[in-house]
């Protein structure tokens, strides 16, 4: 305390001299990071604004109401529509949701709130992990060694199995993060009025953590409802209206994928329309979920 | 230090503690506490941050159980009986001793269900009861006239004063005997620490109230006995006047003149 060259409150001139430069220096850093980031980002919308423009100029032009009507055409036929496919997709996805929610949801509440620290709870989450970046097409031949090939058919139930497994690590994984975003403080003032712990879990935590939990299974949802290889060996396709799952069944990514192949223009069009309306789902399915999140939060 | 304090209360005990340790793992966090916390009456523990303060709070309902690597050893007699006693139950000791903390911490539901949902863990009211509980436990808490004209709206929504009266008034309405407040103005203006503060003296009348608290006037305000404790320790405790007027050790009036801490 006694030295005042070092502690004075007032700086001398050479400090005075460094601080500016020090000034100076960060303001041209900052210039230059804020530009590779506003680049970085052009170029990544740029992108996706082009696909975006692309799908809607060429989707409405294949879109009419056929579309929702008719079954899909055989080649260079005068109209058709993917009636059977756009059915095939929201029953598969549907009963794939159905299936994997709240088996995700279950699993995920046992890695928040029982299992965190236990060798099962980290072998679970291990092994979650992997299925959630397994390539869809492995889980597509699974089904088919373990579905198909036994029953020797192609059929709907394959496909919604091998749905419901995609959705459910995307389920356990946001299911998990979001229970673990509640603070403890919260399940201590449950647990301080003498309640159970699985009324602690149903009726606070998982309530706190609701809109992240739902919003969870909507971009399961939206993965799924775009996935071509896990139907491809499964479900398979119809050109006919089926809703019988132990038949092999319509989707609009299969039929996208065998249409815009193929060199018939009427094809091309009708798989056009199924990109325009799998986009504009997703899409939807997207800004719902960030709304509720936004709602909640 | 010495451990066995000199505390001679002469009212009705409605706590007892009998050689408490505790444990955070290896970590001995309050050394052979003993005292008794009188029936119906405020009693402030005041003390340095990781005294153990709010260690010994969360012993009084056995929340420390919640964490597997915190044990506890000796006796906390409820009335006599020992809560620390394996075969005891736990919700039913909670349900005796209530607990508000730091952070306010309303459920996620609206006001009525936050207050009907402990209520409803022990009775099955028919609806006319259960609103009148609701409407008893909060104009208890004092903030009946806040929030009756818009019961069916989430807890959230309220300003911290409120939702920490909202939480005083869901452990009020499953009617405990002992209510722990582990620093609960800690998060709060001062027009709302007020509010808190009256609303203890006015709960002492039904309530044997254990009151966690880092401000000295506070404890000096609203409690009837004051317990200093130190590094795990038992450092005095008697009435509030003596303890700040004139405390039995030198740590003590160090402490609450602000010589240290």
């Amino acid at each position: 305390m006694s030295d005042a060259s070092v502690t004075s409150a007032a700086f001398t001139a050479a400090q005075q001299r460094s601080r500016l430069a020090r000034h100076r220096r960060r303001k041209v850093v900052n210039v230059v990071a804020l530009t590779l980031a506003l680049g970085a980002m052009a170029f990544g919308v740029f992108w996706l604004v082009w696909i975006l423009v692309e799908t809607f100029r060429l989707g409405l032009g294949g879109l009419s109401w056929q579309v929702f009507t008719e079954m899909t055409p055989p080649p260079q036929a005068e109209t058709g529509g993917l009636a059977n496919a756009i059915f095939g997709s929201l029953l598969m996805a549907g009963l794939a949701t159905l299936l994997g929610t709240p088996i995700g949801v279950m699993a995920g509440i046992y890695l928040a709130e029982y299992g965190q620290k236990t060798w099962l709870g980290s072998a679970t989450r291990f092994i979650n992990d992997i299925l959630l970046s397994a390539p869809s097409i492995v889980i597509g031949l699974f089904i088919y060694a373990a579905v198909v090939a036994r029953f020797k058919s192609f059929s709907g139930i394959a496909g919604v199995l091998a749905l419901a497994l995609i959705v459910i690590p995307v389920v356990i994984r946001t299911t998990e993060n979001m229970l673990s975003l509640i603070p403890n403080a919260l399940r201590e003032a449950a647990y301080a009025l003498g309640t159970p712990k699985w009324k602690v879990i149903w009726s606070v935590t998982l309530k706190a953590a609701r809109a992240g939990v739902i919003t969870g299974v909507l971009l399961a949802v939206a993965r799924i409802s775009g996935e071509t290889a896990p139907l491809l060996f499964t479900a398979l396709s119809n050109q006919f209206w089926t809703s019988d799952l132990r038949e092999p069944m319509a989707s609009l990514p299969v039929t996208i994928f065998k249409f815009a192949m193929s060199p018939y223009e009427n094809w091309q069009q009708l798989a056009w329309a199924g990109v325009f309306l799998i986009t504009l789902g997703v899409l939807a399915l997207n800004i719902l979920a960030r709304v509720l999140f936004r709602n909640k939060h | 230090m010495d451990t066995r304090v000199d505390n001679a209360i002469t009212e009705k005990a409605k706590i007892s503690v009998r050689d408490l340790n505790f444990y955070y793992g290896g970590f001995h966090a309050l050394k052979k506490i003993n005292m008794d916390l009188p029936e119906k009456k405020v009693t402030a523990f005041i003390g340095p941050s990781g005294c153990g303060k709010s260690t010994l709070l969360r012993v009084f309902n056995r929340m420390f159980e919640l964490y597997p690597e915190q044990r506890a050893e000796g006796q906390i007699l409820l009335d006599g009986q020992n809560i620390l006693d394996r075969s005891m139950d736990v919700s039913l000791i909670r349900a005796k001793v209530g607990m508000v903390f730091q952070k306010p911490t309303p459920f996620p539901m609206s006001i009525y269900d936050n207050i009907a949902f402990g209520v409803k863990l022990f009775e099955t009211l028919p609806r006319v009861e259960m609103d009148e509980r609701v409407e008893w436990a909060l104009r208890k808490a004092a903030l009946w006239n806040e929030v009756k004209d818009k019961l069916d709206q989430s807890g959230a929504g309220l300003s911290g004063g409120q939702q920490q009266r909202l939480c005083i008034a869901r452990g009020i309405a499953i009617k405990p005997e002992v209510l722990l407040l582990d620093e609960p103005t800690s998060a709060l203006d001062p027009i709302s620490t007020g509010k808190i503060e009256e609303l203890v003296h006015e709960l002492k009348s039904d309530y044997t109230v254990l009151i966690v608290t880092h401000n000295m006037q506070q404890a000096a305000r609203c409690s009837d006995y004051t317990a200093y404790m130190y590094l795990g320790d038992l450092v005095e405790f008697g009435p509030t006047p003596e303890v700040f007027t004139k405390p039995k050790r030198k740590d003590t009036e160090d402490y609450i003149t602000g010589r240290f801490g």
